[in-house]
């Protein structure tokens, strides 16, 4: 069985929280909100309260909780390495056990969980919202991005595809005898919003005779659901996503989605049972595809008169696994890109899951600095490893009035890469 | 009574709350005061949830007082306001950064208001031409040395604290630095001040001119006072010119005598490198335990060596200062050629955190400074000490101004442990007085070191400060227990 850990699995690691304040310099809400409440340091003080029975969750305290993108900066930017971000998410779950789900989080467990319940929602919500949610399957993590009150705040959102990726393409690609042959966890952007992303990834991986499948019955990673604390949301999916992905041997799991892959590397490689296998195996597209010796491939590429400025964001959910150097590695290598590196790469995009759902003003605000960053590097595409990055992105761009593009860097590559 | 014509209270008592505003009545603060601190900073700007008392009861002590109200003012004019209610109804005021101190200052140990400078946090102005910036107090240091060096200007004071401190809580304490060797600590560029008095006048200290000497010279008397004698609301900061280029080295010695004679010749062929950082062979030890960082057996020391200033100089200064310490039992030497290696050589210095925590789950940080040459003497008494009480204690620290960190590395849970390491910390204070030091450097008396402060300062001169403290606040409403307990 598949099992989160407690609040109370997390005491020493809430202990090592030494008070100094250095995680002020990386959390972004903190960045957006000047109060201690917001930063990392003041939710550990707060859950370290609420586990000493010093005080309960009344609203003040939940909404501080409320208050993380579940990005992990903090915890990279920690000399002692407290997981706020795990602290924070099973203090959630805490709050929806004693509390019952928020109105939000019952929404999340509510899709996830059931699915009849699909039509009524629908039929609920806006005209824009009932367009989305009659493309978006019952299971689907989107749906917990895109309730009402996110639709209505003047967002702009990617077009919705009317034949998600896995119903286009076949359950198993034979590659070449010798080659390794890993599963597609596509997660559920690239399924609804950017099936363009997996027609590259497939290319990618054709192109290096790997033998792929994207098993159908895989479903979303869950982590909207860790984000909202619907516990026994995750726990189910994660139970699906074991029986989906081991079906047939495999030697990895490839993600093109950061949040995905920390979905599958942290949240189940920390869970209590079999789903931890999962994490073991997971490996992000770009990691595979450079021990692959990709980048060899691409340095015999011939190189193009008239290169396109990219630069590079770094998806929180990778960057504090410590995977910086290769998307950027591959993006380097594509002959069509002058690769230049932006100021504060590292910083987090605002979106944070179901963060933005809950605080679409400071996630405006995280995403403003980002989009003048894009800006200053005079870039023309700023390339992710993420549906979600490159969603927010594009987002905060056009608030700002930009024009540039952001892309996902499968989707340069496989131009790149000759047709076969 | 307090005057409430000049607050506004009437319109405070008058107006009608709306629904939504949470008052709860603390033990020292009942509703009518919370209104009229809510009409000074307005009402999003007071709190007394116990989810913000909470947040703002700790600093990097890790010790806890809840205060009974926290505020968030943005202005001189209102936290005047808030001194002159305060002192009429005879509640403390904490005046807090970022609350990274290693000493308490900013701590409620008596509860009352907690008056944090987060939303005073613009940079005024950087003038170019007069190489004079001016800030509001919440400005994180970091952030202003970025904004001052994008303009080919610079500010030294480099707190490790750095990305996350105030500047008002780097003046308050007069933090330092690795670069501080070379270029001095933050009041040697402080040159004014704005403030409001602990009685709630707002008054200026210095100004922008280099010079300047009508009157006494309060701006230095509020540099390190720990916010015990004014609220500073804005600084105004002397600028130098940003050097060209710098370079790093690290060298390691097979004994620490060798690493502080080296430290003592650079200085002595009228070198001054803008760092030098040591690490004691405990350190080495436990970084050589914790971590995977090539640290040869044989040494027993290490100096971090950076020296900044034109392009062509760097290189032959390096080779300079590698020549003049070669003979003093050098185990290694490597010089770094660009910015990535310059920071792997960091790297060795700033695991050393995290390895001690490996070792062993609690420390106490103490930031003892000697003369220069008394460094090796200094490490020798503390290994004494270590040895006497059983308990591991590891050195490092800013060698060009004798300033060491003084690691006291313990287990709380194990009976007896803190109990010597309290003993262990007074024989250190001891130690380095005996030398001509001082028991901080850098991070001031707070409530941590404040019992220790009769070693260190004589009664008469201890008199002389109360004295001041006791004219400028006599009703004792702001940060008081601080530095003196009876206060
Ligand atoms: C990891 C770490 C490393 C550190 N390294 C160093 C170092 O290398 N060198 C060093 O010197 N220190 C260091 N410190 C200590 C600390 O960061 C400094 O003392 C710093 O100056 C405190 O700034 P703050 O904004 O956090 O102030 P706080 O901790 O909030 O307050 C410190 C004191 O300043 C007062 N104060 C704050 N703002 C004002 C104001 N506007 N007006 C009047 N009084 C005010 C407070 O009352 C309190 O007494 C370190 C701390 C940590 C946690
Ligand atoms: S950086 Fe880590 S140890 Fe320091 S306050 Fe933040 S969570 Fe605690
Ligand atoms: S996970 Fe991200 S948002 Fe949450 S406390 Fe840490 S840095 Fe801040």
């Amino acid at each position: 069985m598949a099992k989160l850990k407690d609040l109370e699995d997390y005491r020493d690691e809430i202990e090592q929280c030494v008070k100094c304040g250095a995680c002020r310099a990386h959390c972004p809400v903190f960045g957006a909100e000047r109060r201690e409440g917001r930063v990392a340091r003041g939710k550990v003080a707060l859950s370290q309260a609420v586990l000493e029975g010093e005080i309960d969750f009344e609203a003040k305290v939940m909404e501080d909780l409320s208050q993380c993108l579940l990005c992990g900066s903090c915890c990279a930017g920690c000399p002692n390495k407290v997981p706020t971000d795990e602290i924070v998410a099973a203090a959630r779950r805490r709050i929806a056990k004693e509390k019952g789900l928020s109105t939000f989080g019952k929404g999340v467990a509510a899709i996830l969980g059931r699915p009849r319940l699909m039509n009524s929602l629908a039929k609920t919500g806006g005209k824009l919202s009932a367009l989305i949610f009659k493309k978006l399957p019952d299971n689907s993590g989107l749906r917990l991005r895109f309730p009402l009150p996110y639709l209505e705040a003047g967002r702009t959102l990617p077009y919705f595809t009317d034949q998600p990726f896995r119903e286009r393409c076949p359950e198993r690609i034979e590659g070449e005898p010798g080659k390794p042959t890993v599963a597609f966890f596509t997660g559920c952007g690239i399924n609804y919003m950017y099936p363009a992303v997996g027609e590259a990834f497939l290319k990618a991986l054709k192109f290096l005779g790997v033998t792929v499948i994207i098993p159908k019955d895989q479903a979303c990673c869950g982590l909207p659901a860790v984000s909202a604390g619907a516990t026994a949301t995750v726990e189910a999916l994660a139970e699906q996503n074991l029986t989906a992905l081991t079906r047939e041997p495999v030697d990895y799991i490839l993600t093109a989605c950061a949040s995905c892959n920390a979905g599958l590397v942290k949240v189940y490689g920390d869970m209590k049972g079999d789903c931890a296998e999962l994490g073991i195996k997971t490996r992000d597209i770009f990691v595979f595809l450079l021990e692959q010796g990709l980048a060899e491939n691409l340095a015999e590429l011939p190189s193009v008169t008239n290169p396109v400025r990219v630069t590079y964001h770094d998806p929180c959910h990778l960057r504090t696994q410590g995977i910086t150097k290769e998307p950027r590695d591959i993006l380097k290598s594509l002959p069509q890109v002058e690769y230049v590196e932006m100021e504060n790469a590292g910083t987090c995009c605002g979106l944070g899951g179901t963060y933005s759902v809950y605080h679409y003003d400071n996630s405006k605000k995280i995403g403003a600095k980002k989009a003048g960053h894009i800006s200053a590097s005079g870039a023309e595409l700023v390339a992710t490893d993420c549906p979600g990055c490159i969603m927010q992105l594009q987002d905060s761009i056009n608030h700002a009035g930009g024009k540039q593009r952001a892309v996902h860097i499968l989707e340069l590559l496989s131009e790149a890469l000759p047709e076969i | 009574m307090f005057d409430s014509a000049t607050l506004r209270l009437e319109r405070a008592n008058a107006n009608e709350r709306e629904a939504d505003f949470v008052l709860k009545e603390t033990q020292m603060i009942d509703t009518r005061i919370i209104r009229i601190l809510a009409d000074i900073v307005g009402k999003e700007n007071v709190s007394t949830e116990k989810a913000d008392r909470l947040c703002y009861s700790y600093d990097a002590t890790q010790q806890k007082f809840l205060p009974d109200v926290v505020v968030h003012p943005q202005t001189a004019a209102e936290i005047s306001l808030i001194m002159k209610m305060a002192n009429a109804e005879r509640i403390p005021v904490f005046p807090r950064g970022a609350g990274s101190g290693f000493t308490g200052g900013s701590l409620p140990t008596r509860g009352g208001i907690v008056l944090a400078t987060e939303r005073m946090n613009q940079i005024i102005e950087i003038d170019t031409e007069n190489l004079v910036a001016t800030v509001e107090p919440g400005v994180v240091t970091e952030q202003f040395q970025q904004a001052v060096e994008k303009v080919d200007l610079f500010y030294p004071p480099d707190p490790a604290s750095l990305k996350f401190s105030t500047l008002g809580g780097n003046v308050a304490e007069c933090a330092g630095g690795p670069r501080c060797v070379k270029y001095g600590v933050t009041k040697d560029f402080i040159i004014g001040l704005e403030i409001v008095t602990p009685q709630g006048d707002i008054i200026t200290t210095g100004g922008p001119t280099m010079k300047g000497v009508v009157g006494y010279d309060l701006t230095k008397l509020i540099c390190g006072s720990e916010g015990t004698l004014a609220i500073i609301t804005r600084i105004i900061i002397k600028l130098l010119p940003l050097p060209e280029a710098k370079q790093t080295m690290l060298v390691l010695f097979d004994s620490i005598d060798g690493a502080a004679q080296a430290v003592s010749n650079i200085i002595g062929h009228r070198i001054i490198p803008a760092t030098l950082e040591f690490m004691d062979g405990r350190t080495l030890d436990c970084v050589r335990q914790a971590t995977d960082l090539q640290v040869p057996e044989a040494a027993q020391a290490v100096l971090i060596i950076e020296v900044d200033g034109d392009k062509e100089f760097l290189a032959k200064q390096a080779q300079k200062i590698a020549d003049i310490i070669q003979p003093l039992g050098v185990v290694e030497t490597r010089i770094a050629r660009t910015a990535a290696e310059s920071e792997a050589l960091w790297q060795i210095r700033r695991s050393v955190s995290a390895s001690l925590r490996k070792v062993n789950p609690d420390k106490f940080n103490e930031d003892i400074c000697v003369p220069r040459s008394k460094v090796p003497e200094m490490i020798r008494k503390v290994d004494a000490i270590s040895e006497k009480y059983g308990i591991s204690i590891v050195n490092f620290g800013h060698a060009g101004d004798g300033n060491i960190h003084v690691n006291v590395m313990i287990d709380k849970k194990v009976a007896g442990e803190a109990e010597k390491a309290e003993k262990a910390i007074e024989e250190v204070f001891k130690g380095a007085l005996e030398l001509g030091g001082t028991m901080s450097g850098e991070h001031g008396v707070g409530i941590a070191k404040a019992p220790y402060i009769p070693l260190e300062i004589t009664e008469k001169a201890a008199d002389y400060m109360k004295a001041i403290k006791k004219a400028l606040d006599p009703n004792n409403i702001l940060n008081p227990g601080k530095i003196f307990l009876d206060q």
